[in-house]
């Protein structure tokens, strides 16, 4: 399972990161967008470590860091920082910003507060960090003593404030206060809760009053929440404690690190206003081109509805505290709107979306499109897919674009959007409320303005491999089970029994051909099937069937050649294609004609036929690896 | 595990603590022999090490260690 300490929902980095990141300064690359490139990965403590040596390396030069956003932060703390900062200011260029940090001495909080001559106080930083934990607050426990406990809560807070009120009036600065972590180690067990003067009851006390002794120009970051999703045990490490003071278990450093700099990003306007989902296995269960209204999975009663389910349940929770929702999917129109508007198990609805995109046109392209008509810049979304090609050509032809890696199962998908702090806030007013009622409604679908560039490097990473080869026994099943429930692309939708399909596998007069596909992310298994009726020169296409994962590669040139291939070996002088329109696949009507082939005629009952000559013309290299089986 | 296994082990960890591509572990090696290797850096070599090996030293046991050597011994000891 995906551990949030190691911030999952980020790309791995790749395995070249260390000799990037030392080769940065020396090539003559703007320094800014590159770092905040190599910074959105997940990267560990020493990998933070060596990204934030070349911001410091930078600066000592003079070398621009622009376009990040400078911020200088003082650091003020009753345990060791210097692990700790390094992983804070790469953290920061994931959000844009080039943090310099100046650290007051190691525990001397009140004494920098209250000393208008103090580091902090000369060097004026634009935020100040208040980081001190359980062990840095004027506590002892009193068990049973609840006039004592109060007190003790009272004079914490007090304290905080103190230190609070005198850097704030001696710095100027912007404050950020820090929640403890309690500790795991209980007296009573379930009863130190109840019990005033507890280690946990002063801790949750403690937490409380401070949160509410802030103002609205405070800041806080809820350490304990963090402490507590990852657990208290793997959070204080009394090891690392006791040989170095340090305030949290090393492990923790990236993530701590993290959801810091989100609050920079956010003071800074940089938290994303609008998420962008994916339909088909993202927000249900299944394809509805092909499973249909009554073949998709959502709501409860099945674990996987249920999945799902949460998942539309984020995306309103997000919509209701005013992040615009958008759709994009591969999809058309009609059939991806029909599950809101007729599955009785939806929650999310149309109205709650500012603009629908089910098109066949890549995703970076409705982005993009999205983007411009909602007026909002493209590093103000994120965008959520189970299909990992899709998120990768999202994020190479819009790297501003939050893309979230997703787990596997479902199950973990509102989790791990969610983990990722991508909407995180410092505050919450009426009109944020208001914000999503201006963009939503209509659901409005966009005409694309323009096509995304780079795909052809996008194809070129996926590192395909397709591989032909006639029917087989191995094959048999799975071919009979596209043949049945292929609807979307799907030339002339014929179903055929497996037996049928044995019987065409040793047919004279039938060319059958069975694709699979490979690629960055895994085996795709098998992903289109075709057979041809071989009419003396002429072969025919009786089915031409392709799952819709693949679209957009290329697959379908790919396939053609290889028919062209054999047809010219068998001796064929061209190839028919016939298009039999249903109410589900419209997205091929113009599919021959894409690839090149001349219409005929179109039949009364909308059939269209196609042609296309084999005069051994040449025709665009495929981009993947062809494999052919016997 | 063998001190060469050992050694190959640490080899990358070393490297990837101290940002230092060539560095050749040997037997003999101590903190002052590797110009990046100073307290603090060494409390991320030691998190690094239990991370990568999943094990853990006590402040005893790192009390004891003076080179390169005693690591790869308690390490192997750990692993027994």
């Amino acid at each position: 399972m995906p551990e949030r300490v190691d911030l999952y929902w980020l790309v791995p980095p790749p395995d070249d990161f260390s000799r990037t990141v030392r080769s940065l300064l020396a090539c003559g690359e703007a320094l800014g967008p590159r770092l905040r490139e190599l910074a959105n990965h997940a990267l560990d403590a020493n990998q933070l470590v060596k990204l934030a040596k070349v911001v410091a390396q930078a600066r000592a030069g003079n070398r621009s860091l622009a376009p990040l956003t400078p911020l200088r932060l003082g650091l003020v703390s009753n345990s060791t920082y210097d692990l700790i900062i390094p992983a804070l200011v790469a953290s920061a260029l994931r959000y844009g910003i080039a943090l310099e940090v100046i650290a007051a001495s190691y525990d001397q909080a009140l004494q920098e507060a209250l000393n208008p001559q103090s580091v902090l106080a000369r060097e004026k930083p634009d935020m100040v960090l208040v980081a001190i934990d359980i062990h840095g607050l004027p506590m002892a426990a009193s068990p049973g003593d609840r006039a004592a406990a109060e007190d003790c809560v009272k004079t914490a807070v007090d304290y905080l404030t103190t230190i609070r009120e005198g850097l704030a009036a001696n710095t100027g600065a912007v404050m950020m206060l820090q929640t403890v972590a309690r500790l795991p180690e209980s007296s009573f067990g379930s009863f130190d809760l109840r019990l005033p003067g507890t280690d946990r009851w002063l801790a949750d006390r403690f937490n409380r009053g401070l949160a509410d002794s802030l103002t609205d120009a405070d800041l806080l970051l809820d350490v304990a929440a963090i402490a507590e999703i990852v657990g208290l045990d793997r959070w204080h490490d009394p090891v690392q404690r006791n040989i170095a003071k340090l305030p949290f278990a090393q492990e923790m450093v990236p993530l701590y690190a993290d959801h810091f700099a989100r609050i920079l990003g956010a003071l800074r306007g940089k938290s994303r206003r609008c998420l962008i989902l994916d339909l088909d296995n993202t927000l249900w269960g299944g394809i509805i081109g092909d499973d249909g209204l009554e073949g998709i999975v959502i709501g409860q009663g099945d674990p996987t509805g249920e999945a799902h389910l949460s998942l539309q349940r984020g995306a309103m929770g997000l919509h209701d505290r005013g992040i615009v929702l958008a759709v994009s999917s591969k999809n058309n129109d009609d059939v991806a709107r029909s599950p809101f508007r007729e599955h009785p198990d939806m929650m999310l609805r149309e109205e709650n979306f500012a603009a629908f995109q089910a098109n066949w046109t890549d995703k970076a392209s409705n982005i993009s499109t999205i983007a411009e008509s909602l007026s909002l810049g493209l590093d103000s979304f994120v965008f959520i897919d189970d299909n990992p090609a899709e998120r990768l050509q999202v994020r190479r032809a819009l790297p501003q674009v939050a893309v979230p890696e997703l787990p596997d199962d479902p199950a973990f998908y509102v989790r791990t959007l969610l983990a990722g702090g991508y909407f995180e806030a410092i505050a919450f007013s009426g009109d944020d409320r208001k914000r999503a009622a201006a963009y939503q409604g209509n659901a409005r679908r966009l005409s694309l303005k323009a096509q995304a560039r780079d795909m052809k490097s996008y194809l070129e990473s996926l590192d395909m491999t397709i591989s032909f080869s006639p029917f087989d026994a191995a094959g048999r099943a799975r071919i009979a089970q596209l043949i049945s429930k292929s609807n979307q692309f799907n030339l002339t939708t014929r179903r055929y029994s497996e037996s049928e399909v044995a019987q065409l596998q040793t047919s004279e007069d039938h060319f059958t051909l069975q694709v699979r596909l490979t690629d960055t992310f895994g085996d795709n298994g098998m992903i289109s099937v075709v057979i041809c009726r071989k009419r003396g020169t002429e072969w025919e296409f009786d089915t031409w069937l392709m799952s819709c994962r693949v679209l957009g590669r290329g697959v379908e040139e790919a396939v053609l050649q290889e028919i062209i291939r054999e047809a010219m070996a068998g001796g064929a002088a061209s190839l028919i294609g016939r298009y039999i329109p249903t109410d589900r696949n419209a997205m091929v009507a113009e599919h021959y004609g894409k690839l090149g082939f001349t219409l005929v005629e179109v039949l009364p009952d909308g059939v269209s036929i196609w042609r296309l000559p084999l005069d051994g013309g040449t025709r665009e290299p495929v981009p993947m690896k062809i494999q052919r089986g016997s | 595990m063998q001190n060469d296994e050992i050694l190959a082990k640490l080899t990358p960890i070393f490297r990837d603590v101290f940002d230092v591509d060539d560095i050749v572990l040997t037997l003999d090696m101590k903190a002052d022999d590797v110009a990046e290797w100073d307290s603090l850096t060494h409390v991320r070599l030691v998190a690094s090490i239990e991370k990568q090996f999943g094990v853990r030293f006590s402040a005893a046991e790192m009390d004891t260690l003076r080179d390169v050597g005693d690591l790869v011994t308690l390490l192997g000891k750990k692993a027994d």
